[in-house]
This record gives structure tokens, C-alpha cells and sequence, in this order.
């Protein structure tokens, strides 16, 4: 076991939780992450190993489905897996051994900051972060969209409660955005 | 403008970045006898209509597909959007 | 003062009272005013003075299209200029003042422009301010500056916030008077997700200004209980104070929402304004009408208003602009003002009807056949003259008249996507035209459906059209039907000095002169004349103007056509446009895992596209930054220096072709590069110049990690995916941003080595035998954490790279500091790392300058001519391969501690200093620690052919002349002996 100490990517050794009203947001880096893509002619075949993976069918379109392991469509063939850090810190190293030649994984757990936000405003707090539509996204419902200027993921987790997947380096800034959208909505 | 992503549906054109004209995706072969030629062409002559256009869109703030949009550059109409990969394939690029 | 001129009843809460202050003077009023209705019922006529003859202003409308009552709104970082004191929400403590006036309102210096009118007419700018040219900047602009304009801006921060946001609905209804009510109810009850905005803070638009009743109710009660209703609606979401601004492609609307404009004191962290785009299925634009002036001699007096606006002040704000007032009109409506304002005791001096058959009244005199010809009253109205029918004329002693020309359907946002309005010969106005913004519809009286209960039941079946309801609708209450005729009348025969826009103080005599002048076109009309250029955009103005254009040229109006309406529909602050994008949040700022630690080390930071990147790290006692740089470079290549290079583009190539692409993205190949090993590649653009640079790394056979520069990571990544999807789209290859995921850390110079051993796990061996140079691989750090190492050097010294996941990034700096004490380890910076590279020769950003090509770099031979790949056919064209080429090289000055400068052009030793001798410029200097001497880089003639040669390095500009010699571009350790031990 090595012996480096993490941070998170707000820079604090804990995660950071911000409350406006009744809604909370909380940095998640408790989440590791890697990146599916099906080789050229192996879809098919890609979309049997990573649904056993999740133990789901691979989502469609704009879904998410699976867990613990989890996993969101994030392009053609192309998938983001999900799972607990704590248990799952070599997620990559298991997708790639699971996926096998069917599919290209590359490691993405810290490319990313997470942002749950939870609470019955949550809303109002979305529409003054981005465009997507966010009171007709149902749970399982997963959108890449820009935030601020940033490529950020949206998971509807259910119709209160969502999370952010954000780029890593730009994560105070999206915290800014967020706590700001919150202050102003709520 | 909202573009209708093939697979997205209807996106905000915010989520994109623009290329040009969609005839990028017609690189000469490098072997052919008037190669020289036609790059040159390639890479410099476009036309500007002012009309229906063909141009390459690419989804950065979403799911990173390039796409060949059809719009009107007098009205905005978009009357076509279709994966510029399917694009490519119909028109016999491969490898 | 007392509110001499407060009527009775209104929509105003008298049980509270607020007050205010204009031009430092005390006054009060009560919620439900605005500045405007509170400075009437004050008594205070005189709000503001004109644009370019300073007379004095008074209001002229009870809504947004107002020209004249434009006020300074707050003090301090807060003060607004040209607010509308008719769209003003009164609250307690607010402070306006008035504007365009000096010393003060009553007495304006600038006034004397009125006299001199003669010589301001249209035009006057062109003609008066030609000659001398040197005069313009100097003496013409600032004192017209001066003079003109209208409010002044604090010169100091705003520090109010302003959002941004994102709507969507199926039905977007703008406006809610009776027609928007109706849609809204319509397809509120019918389901359908409706967002209802209105610009005014309490919805029901003209039927708050009204005295009839719909059914059983006053017209404001029924849109009470219409706001009651839709508000408890879920699927229904009004949105008061809320201004659509525009109609743009594809349903979306812009719509400006003022939440905290009407407040004292915003709460912490509430906007002033939120900018929302609305994204909408359909679109209803209910957005009423507006009354239009006529235009006689004098008619801008303060006391002359719509005479819609006295009405709605005497209806909806209790107050009137004086106790006597006359109407002029061409209409019935005008007629309804009089009955309002006599039920409502103002003294009624008489009603002047234009037409011969004018109604008949038995409660106040109506002069038939009668036109107003001049008025008095040097700060506000005091007398009006008439021209009865038989010729004579008669004076009327009245403090305010009322003005009705008719109305105007505000058909501005059908007109945003380049439709053009129809004219309906009936109401004598434009109409919307056939061509509206698609999914935009128009009911009620924007559509030209004048009476109330047509504007209900447009209202309603329109919202059922487009929805494409079925079944019942909701049932209309009984409402006025009155026929609408309107013998348009523009202007009184004879006048000159009779405003048409008032904002911009164009007058009859303006436009005649215009005409006269040959500038018989609309828009050159509009240009000439500046009508309708003010912040007001002509609401009240454009149709007078247009008409009497159409007169003098003989021609109709709809012929004589109309100006474009464009957005916004009224002003909107920058800030709002800005939103949060502002200061630190203009841009997202991107930080590398180390960040945290490189500011406890005291570093300086520097912006590298959005990253913020170390430049150096002082130390205690250090005064100059070259000290700190030139310290971080001896250490570095006397034993080991640390730089953060997570901001290098990573982009993860897979898939069996990956080795393919590469040789496709890459100019030189990469088709037979071993696993385990890196190598530099050089990317060109299609046309032959070079794009970026950076390394690939095999990872596995079909798995390699390619590296860009850190400002075009972004752009490279969307090039290698066109390449993929659009070139060559059956390729096997999967591309993904690896940027982020991973903390990298140069660690460079002789002793890097022994650090790294320190970090390494035992069982990875990373002698130069086992990693030789351009080696690269999986590895573990500090007892098993994965992590990648690549042995490549930037430095020009033994150097590796090593990146481990970012949450670790700033422990594996910190042990990195730790472990390397005994070899006294320097962090270095961005600085030191440019200038070890400049000493090495590396071409970076300011060589590979998007005019420069692999020939030029020096690397003309590493263009594969085996194999394809973008750019290299294009590379190939005689004008980019003549035999005088530029080439890079070295420059060092002849005479030691002279410096030299990026940016000069590089001469001959002697002969003429001009672009005709030019040939080359230096593009990267620094001051080299390692050979004590100032150093460049740059682009020289057949360069390559020509070192030991002396040259005059010159910057004719900043007057720079230093003779230089031309070296080799490896300053240091040419032979790269130190980068393979």
C-alpha cells in the first residue's frame, strides 16, 4: 500500500459541502472513473462485457443504468464506468480485464470533479447553471452539456437530486458557479 | 440556433463548435496524379453561398461527434444534420 | 411637499408611504407607483432636458417606449443612467436625479442650444464639424460630448450581481394583457407547460388602465383573478418585470427579468437581473399597442402626453399632470381619456377633435373639426392655442394635454428574423407581416385587434391553434367591442418646430430639410436625421416620421417602408449581457493538483490559456525575478529541479490502428516506434505549417499517449477526432482527454536519477540500461500507487517525467521536495523552463508561430514522404521550400551583456535598416545562467548556412540597435551527451 495522502480537487483533504435553503452541494470524490469506448466492429460484443460489468444492460442514449458499478452514455460506443473509490480505486485495471479486446478503457477518475446537488429547489438552482432542460430529466437520464464554459456531465439521479461531473482542474471554478447559482436561486 | 443532434435531439448551438464547409471531408488522395493540385483546392477554395450550405459542426460540450449540418445562411433554416462519420463512410471514405 | 396632484382610488397602497428623492429634493409616494406617477402627483411636471436643444422634458408615456422622462437612478457604484421614470418600481429610499442639465433642472446653461437651432439642424454634425480634421479629436468631439448625451456613468465598479439562465416551455406568451391572459389560461388549463412574461411589475397591461369592466368585474379585478388562477397553476410560470427582448433562431427568445431593480437593498448574493434564454416550442406575442403622437409647434412642452398615458396615470396611479387638462385627438379613444379624467374630477377644458363629426359631450366642451397649433409655458404647459373650424383661434389654460394619434400594434419582435410589417389601411398602422419569426404567433391588439373582447377571444384561439387543442376553450367575460376608425393625422399643416422624436429632438422641419437634402430613403432618413436612433428606438416617433416622409415624396406609407426593428426591444444593462462572467469568473481558471503547494512556496503565477501555472518561486532576499529564474536553471542543471507539467495536452490513443492515425496526425512516423519507448512528433495543419508538437508514448501495441501543448490540447483534440470521424472514419482508434486525470512532474538535471530512485518502487528499474533514453512505461511510486514514467527531456539535461492520478499530485510533490534535500532540489517554474529550453534549442509556442514550417524549425527532413499524413503534400510547395528559407537559429550578442529582444528583425552588418533588407526576426530571448549571456532564437534566411555570421539585430520602433552573431540553436550540450547519461 502506498503511502501518498490525496486531495481532493477543491484542494481540501475532505470534501467540501456548501447548504443554501434546502439545497446541499457536495463534492464526491469518492468515485472512481474510466472510460469505455467499443472497438470498431467489436460493439456488439462490447455492450455483453461492460453490461456484465454493471450488471445491466449497457445504456442507450443518454442513460445510465448499473450498480454498484455503474455505467452512462457519454457517446457512440462510448461509455463512463462508475463505481465506488474506496472499493473500486483500480476500476480501470477491472474494466479493461473485463472488457478485454472489445473495447479501449483509459482511466479517468481524477480527469473529473463530482458535485452531487440534492434538495426540493435543486431546479431552481439548475436552470441558472445550463441549458439542458433538467425538469423533464427523469432518473437515469445522463447529458453532456457546458457549464460556465465547461464540459460538465449531468446525471439525474432522481427529480430532486443531481450531480455534476466537472473537469478536475476547473473544479473552484465550477464551485463557484454552483454555490453562486444556489445563493441566487434560493 | 438549436441543432437536431442525430442522436441528442434538439441541442443548443452553444455545445458546438464550428469547422466550415462540410467538403473538408473530401481529402484528395495524396497519390493521385494532380495531388498537389487538388490539396491546393482543398484547402483554399470554398464556396460562400448565401442559401443552403453543408458545414461541419463539432458537439465539443456534449457528446463529441463531428456532425454535417444542412442550413440556410440567409434563414437559419436547418434542414439536415447527420453524423459526419456516416457522411464520410457514404461518400467511400474508410481507412 | 404634498401630492397636490394625487387623484383619487388607483392601484397604489396608501396605507403605506415611501419616500424618494429627485435632484436632492424630498418627496413621497406609495407602493404601486412608479418614479414617473409619484413625480406627477407631486406636482413635478419638468423631469428632464433634451438630447441636443436642452429643452425642458416633462413625460411623454406611462411605459417603456417613453423618450423624455430619462433619469440617473441611485448614487454611487449603483447610479444607472437613462432609466425610465415610467418603468421605475418606487420604492423606499430611492434617489433618481435628472439628467443632460447644468447647473440644475430649471436653469440649464446648455439651453441657449435652443436659440441656436438654426445651425443644429439635421445634419449638422457632418456639415458644421468637417474642417479643420485636427479640430475633430481635440475640440469638435469632446465638446459635443460635452454638451449632448444623456446620462453619465459612475466611472466605478457596478457591484451588483447580474445571472444568467435557461427557460423552457412549450408556450412562451409576451405580454399579459387581455390577450396574453386568455392564451395563458387557455393553455394552462389545458396542460401545457406556459411561461407568461410581462415587462410590468403587475400583469394585466391595459386592463389596469382601464375603467370598463369584463363580466361582472372592473377590467384590473378580472386580471387579478386571471393571476390568481394562473399562479396556481403548476405547469404555468409568470414571470412579472420580465422584458422579452428578442426573438431568436429556433424559438429561443432572450428575456431580461428585473429582480431586484424595485429593491432598496439587494439581499447578499440576489441578482439585479437575470438574462434568460427561453427555449420555446411556440410563442405567443401579445404585446398590446402603443398610442402615437401628433405632431404640432411646441408639442414637447412638459404637461403634453399620450393622452393613454394620463389616463393610465389617473386610473392605475392615482395621479394627474395637472388639475386642468385638454385632449387633442383624431379618435374615439382620446374621447374615453376625457371621460376617465372628468370621472375622476380633473377639470376637462375642452376635447379638440380633428374630425367634423367628433362626438358630442354634455360634461366638457369638444371642439369639432378643431386642431391644437402652438403651445406655451416656458418650463411646462400653461397654455394651449387652438385653430377651431372656422379659423379662429382660441387660447385653453390647461397644465396637461392629452395626445391621440391612434395606435400602433408593437409588432417589434415579429420583425427580428428580417420580417417586414403590413399595413393595415384600416387602423392606418403596420401590422405583423405574413413572414413572422417561425413558431411565433400574434393575438390581440399586436396583431391589430383593436377592442377588448377581440383580444380575448385572439387570445384564446390562438393559444388553441397552436397547441392544436381540442374540445371546449375557456369562456370569455363580456368586454367592450368598439369599432376602431382611424383617420390617421400626423401632423398639424404649417408646423416646423413640432417634435416627431422627441429623444432625439428630430422635428417636421428636420425631416422636410432631409428630404430636401436628397435623403429619400428610410434608413438614410433615420441616419441623417437620427430619428428613431435613441434609446427609445423610435416607439413613439418612427410612424410620424415615416408618414411625412411618404407625404413629401409623394409616395404611401407602406411603400415608403419601414426602418428593421432589431434587438433589444428596450435597453439593457452591459452587466446583464456580461451576466457572472466578470473578474476572476470572466474565464474558468484551471489549477494543477500542486497548486495548493506551489503558493505555500510564495510561487508567482502565470495565465497559460486558463491554467494558472507557477512562473517562479521566489525565495526570501530575492528582489528580481531573473534572480530567482537564473537560480532555479544553475540548480536544475547542477543537480535536480521539479516542474509541474500536468497543463501539457494528454490525449489516450487506442485501438488497432491507433499506430496508423498517428502516422496520419504526425508529419514524421510512428508506425515502427517499439513498445515502451517515446517519440517526438511535429503535427502540421492541411495547408503545411506546423500545428503543435509534442511526444507519443507506446504504451502497448495499440495504445499510446500522445502529448500537446498546453494552449492547444483543446484544438488538437478536435482535429485528431475530425481526423478519426470525417477522414478516415473505419479506422480502429478511440481517443480520449487523459489531461486532467494525471499530476506530471518534469524531474530534470544530473541527479534526477538518484531522486527518482528514492520514489520508484525497488522492483522497476530505471537505470539508463533498463530505461534508456525516450524509455517510457507503467510503473508504481511510494509503495505501489500506479503511475507512469517517460524519460524525455525539455531541459536538455537527464530528465524524466512522472505523472501519478492528480488527487496524489500534491503529496507526490511534496516527497518529491522531501526526498530531494540532499540533492538540494529546486522547484522551477515556467520561466526557468523557458529558458533552459531556449538554451537547448527546443522550438515552443513563439517558434511554431502558425507562419512557420518543419523546414523552417529545421526539421524539413522528418516530413515522411513514405506515407500520408496531414499537411506534408501541401509542405511540399515551392513557395514554402525556396532555396533562402528561413531557418532557425542561435543569436547571441557580439558585445557581452547586450540584450537582445524578441520581436527585432535581424539586417545586415551594415547597408540599409528597411523591410526590403529584412532578413529574419529573433522570436524567443532570455538571459542564459549557464552561458552568462543574453540568447535568442529566431527565423533567418538559409539560416542554417550562415552561423558565425555578425548582424545587426534592430527594433526600429523602440529604437534598438545590438550587433549579434548568428550560433547554433544548441546553446547547450549540442551533442545531447547529459539527456542519454
Amino acid at each position: 500500500m502506498h503511502d501518498l495522502f490525496a486531495i481532493t480537487a477543491l484542494g481540501g483533504s475532505s470534501p467540501q459541502t456548501d447548504r443554501v435553503g434546502n439545497v446541499t452541494c457536495t463534492e464526491s470524490p469518492g468515485v472512481a472513473l474510466a472510460s469505455v469506448a467499443a472497438r470498431s466492429g467489436q460493439e456488439p460484443k462490447a455492450r455483453t462485457a461492460l453490461g456484465a460489468l454493471i450488471g445491466a444492460d449497457a445504456p442507450s442514449v443518454g442513460r445510465f443504468a448499473g450498480n454498484p458499478v455503474m455505467a452512462f452514455w457519454t457517446g457512440p460506443d462510448q461509455w463512463m464506468v462508475a463505481a465506488p473509490f474506496d472499493t473500486h480505486e483500480e476500476l480501470a485495471h477491472l474494466a479493461n480485464t473485463q472488457l478485454g479486446d472489445t473495447a479501449s478503457v483509459c482511466e479517468q477518475t481524477d480527469a473529473w470533479v463530482r458535485f452531487d446537488l440534492d434538495g426540493d429547489d435543486v431546479l431552481a438552482v439548475m436552470e441558472l447553471l445550463c441549458v439542458l432542460d433538467c425538469r423533464k430529466m427523469q432518473a437515469g437520464e445522463a447529458a453532456r452539456t457546458a457549464i460556465h464554459h465547461l464540459g460538465c456531465f449531468v446525471i439525474c439521479r432522481s427529480s430532486g437530486a443531481f450531480s455534476l461531473y466537472g473537469p478536475r482542474s476547473s473544479a473552484g471554478s465550477l464551485h463557484h458557479a454552483i454555490v453562486a447559482a444556489m445563493k441566487s436561486a434560493l | 440556433m438549436i441543432i437536431n443532434h442525430p442522436l441528442l435531439g434538439s441541442r443548443d448551438s452553444s455545445e458546438f463548435v464550428y469547422l466550415g464547409d462540410a467538403s473538408l471531408i473530401d481529402r484528395p488522395d495524396w497519390q493521385a496524379e494532380h495531388a498537389a493540385e487538388a490539396f491546393y483546392d482543398y484547402a483554399y477554395l470554398r464556396d460562400n453561398p448565401a442559401g443552403e450550405h453543408r458545414e461541419l459542426w463539432f458537439h465539443e460540450g456534449g457528446d463529441r461527434s463531428w456532425l454535417v449540418v444542412t442550413r440556410n445562411t440567409v434563414t437559419h433554416e436547418i434542414s439536415k444534420v447527420e453524423l459526419a462519420r456516416d457522411v464520410a463512410r457514404a461518400q467511400g471514405r474508410s481507412k | 411637499m404634498t401630492q397636490i396632484n394625487r387623484l383619487s382610488g388607483g392601484q397604489i397602497d396608501r396605507a403605506t408611504t415611501l419616500n424618494f428623492r429627485f435632484d436632492n429634493r424630498s418627496y413621497t409616494a406609495h407602493p404601486g407607483d412608479t418614479l414617473a406617477s409619484a413625480l406627477l402627483a407631486n406636482g413635478v411636471r419638468l423631469m428632464g432636458r433634451s438630447f441636443k436643444y436642452h429643452r425642458p422634458r416633462g413625460v411623454l408615456t406611462a411605459g417603456s417606449e417613453e423618450p423624455n422622462a430619462i433619469v440617473e437612478l441611485r448614487t454611487g457604484n449603483r447610479q444607472e443612467p437613462n432609466t425610465r421614470a415610467t418603468t421605475t418600481e418606487m420604492f423606499d429610499g430611492l434617489e433618481a436625479h435628472s439628467q443632460n442639465r447644468w447647473p440644475s433642472l430649471k436653469f440649464d446653461a446648455l439651453a441657449i442650444n435652443d436659440q441656436f437651432s438654426k445651425f443644429l439642424s439635421a445634419g449638422f454634425y457632418y456639415k458644421t464639424f468637417m474642417w479643420p480634421a485636427a479640430f475633430w479629436e481635440k475640440l469638435y468631439e469632446p465638446m459635443i460630448r460635452r454638451a449632448a448625451g444623456l446620462g453619465s456613468l459612475s466611472m466605478q465598479e457596478d457591484p451588483d450581481e447580474y445571472d444568467k439562465g435557461f427557460r423552457h416551455c412549450d408556450l412562451l406568451i409576451i405580454g399579459a394583457g387581455p390577450s396574453g391572459l386568455m392564451a395563458a389560461l387557455t393553455a394552462g388549463r389545458a396542460g401545457a407547460d406556459v411561461i407568461l412574461a410581462d415587462e410590468d411589475f403587475t400583469l394585466g397591461g391595459r386592463l389596469n388602465s382601464e375603467t370598463f369592466s369584463l363580466g361582472d368585474e372592473t377590467a384590473a379585478n378580472w386580471a387579478g383573478q386571471m393571476v390568481a388562477e394562473l399562479s396556481a397553476l403548476p405547469n404555468v410560470r409568470l414571470m412579472p418585470r420580465t422584458t422579452v427582448i428578442g426573438a431568436f433562431d429556433h424559438g429561443i427568445y432572450g428575456a431580461v427579468e428585473r429582480t431586484g431593480d424595485h429593491l432598496a437593498t439587494l439581499p447578499a448574493g440576489k441578482p439585479r437581473q437575470i438574462l434568460w434564454r427561453i427555449y420555446s416550442k411556440r410563442a405567443l406575442l401579445c404585446a398590446g399597442a402603443t398610442e402615437r403622437p401628433i405632431a404640432f409647434e411646441n408639442n414637447d412642452r412638459p404637461g403634453v402626453m399620450l393622452a393613454s398615458a394620463l389616463r393610465t396615470y389617473a386610473n392605475r396611479f392615482a395621479s394627474s399632470a395637472a388639475q386642468r387638462a385638454a385632449i387633442f385627438t383624431n379618435n374615439d379613444d382620446g374621447h374615453r381619456t376625457a371621460a376617465d379624467l372628468h370621472a375622476k374630477g380633473v377639470k376637462i377644458v375642452a376635447v379638440v377633435d380633428i374630425r367634423p363629426d367628433a362626438p358630442i359631450n354634455y360634461e366638457y366642451e369638444v371642439l369639432a373639426g378643431a386642431q391644437i397649433v402652438d403651445t406655451k409655458g416656458r418650463l411646462g404647459l400653461t397654455f394651449a392655442e387652438v385653430k377651431l373650424s372656422d379659423g379662429s383661434t382660441r387660447t385653453l389654460d390647461c397644465g396637461a394635454l392629452g395626445v391621440s394619434g391612434g395606435w400602433n400594434p408593437n409588432v417589434h419582435l415579429t420583425c427580428h428574423q428580417r420580417g417586414r410589417p403590413a399595413w393595415n389601411s384600416d387602423l392606418a398602422a403596420f401590422v405583423p407581416g405574413a413572414d413572422l419569426p417561425p413558431g411565433l404567433s400574434v393575438a390581440g391588439a399586436a396583431s391589430g385587434l383593436m377592442s377588448t373582447h377581440a383580444a380575448l377571444q385572439s387570445g384564446t384561439e390562438e393559444a388553441a391553434q397552436v397547441l392544436e387543442l381540442k374540445g371546449s376553450l375557456p369562456d370569455l367575460p363580456d368586454a367592450e367591442d368598439a369599432p376602431v376608425s382611424q383617420t390617421p393625422f400626423w401632423y398639424v399643416q404649417g408646423c416646423a418646430r413640432a417634435w416627431l422624436d422627441q429623444q432625439n429632438d428630430v422635428t417636421v422641419k428636420d425631416v422636410k430639410l432631409s428630404h430636401q437634402e436628397g435623403f429619400r430613403s428610410v434608413e438614410h432618413l433615420k441616419r441623417y436625421t437620427t430619428l428613431g436612433m435613441a434609446t427609445d428606438q423610435g416607439k413613439t416617433s418612427n410612424m410620424g416620421g415615416l408618414a411625412l416622409m411618404a407625404e413629401l415624396a409623394g409616395k404611401s406609407i407602406p411603400d415608403t417602408g419601414t426602418t428593421i426593428f432589431r434587438p433589444p426591444y428596450t435597453p439593457v444593462p452591459i452587466g446583464t449581457f456580461a451576466g457572472r462572467m466578470k473578474g476572476q469568473a470572466f474565464h474558468p481558471t484551471r489549477l494543477t493538483p500542486s497548486h495548493y503547494w506551489a503558493k505555500e512556496r510564495g510561487a508567482v503565477f502565470v495565465e497559460v490559456g486558463n491554467w494558472l501555472r507557477a512562473q517562479w518561486f521566489p525565495l526570501p532576499g530575492e528582489t528580481h525575478w531573473r534572480e530567482s529564474v537564473d537560480r532555479e536553471v544553475r540548480q536544475t542543471r547542477a543537480s535536480v529541479g521539479v516542474c509541474d507539467c500536468t497543463t501539457l495536452g494528454k490525449i489516450d490513443v487506442q485501438g488497432t490502428d491507433a499506430a496508423d492515425f498517428l502516422n496520419r496526425i504526425y508529419c514524421n512516423g510512428f508506425a515502427k516506434l517499439a513498445v515502451g519507448k517515446t517519440r517526438y512528433g511535429l503535427m502540421l495543419r492541411e495547408d503545411g505549417i506546423t500545428m503543435d508538437d509534442g511526444t507519443a508514448g507506446r504504451l502497448a501495441e495499440d495504445h499510446f499517449v500522445v502529448t500537446t501543448t498546453t494552449a492547444n490540447a483543446v484544438k488538437v483534440y478536435q482535429h485528431m477526432e475530425f481526423v478519426r470521424q470525417c477522414l478516415f472514419p473505419d479506422m480502429d482508434v478511440q481517443l480520449i482527454s487523459t489531461t486532467e486525470a494525471w499530476a506530471q512532474y518534469a524531474v530534470a538535471g544530473p541527479n534526477s536519477r538518484k531522486l527518482l530512485r528514492k520514489i520508484v518502487d525497488p522492483e522497476f528499474d530505471i537505470s539508463n540500461e533498463g530505461f534508456p533514453f525516450m524509455a517510457c512505461g507503467n510503473i508504481t511510486v511510494c509503495g505501489g500507487l500506479r503511475a507512469r514514467l517517460f524519460r524525455i527531456s525539455f531541459s536538455g539535461e537527464l530528465a524524466f517525467e512522472i505523472a501519478v492520478p492528480s488527487r496524489y499530485g500534491d503529496a507526490l510533490m511534496r516527497r518529491l521536495m522531501s526526498e530531494g534535500e540532499e540533492f538540494d532540489v529546486v522547484p522551477y517554474g515556467t520561466e526557468a523552463l523557458g529558458v533552459m529550453r531556449i538554451e537547448k534549442g527546443h522550438a515552443a509556442g513563439n517558434e511554431l508561430n502558425g507562419t512557420t514550417t518543419a523546414l523552417n524549425l529545421g526539421m524539413g527532413r522528418m516530413v515522411s514522404k513514405k506515407k500520408d499524413s496531414i499537411g506534408s503534400t501541401l509542405s511540399e510547395r515551392e513557395g514554402l521550400n525556396e532555396d533562402d528559407a528561413l531557418k532557425m537559429v542561435g543569436i547571441k550578442p557580439v558585445n557581452t551583456g547586450d540584450q537582445i529582444t524578441a520581436g527585432g528583425h535581424l539586417m545586415g552588418a551594415s547597408g540599409p535598416v528597411d523591410a526590403a533588407h529584412d532578413q529574419g526576426y529573433v522570436t524567443s530571448a532570455a538571459f542564459s545562467p549557464s552561458l552568462d549571456s543574453h540568447i535568442g532564437l529566431g527565423f533567418l534566411k538559409s539560416g542554417d548556412t550562415r552561423l558565425g555570421e555578425k548582424m545587426r539585430l534592430v527594433s526600429p520602433l523602440t529604437d534598438l540597435t545590438v550587433e549579434v552573431e548568428i550560433v547554433s540553436a544548441h546553446f547547450v550540450d549540442p551533442e545531447g551527451e547529459r539527456l542519454r547519461a
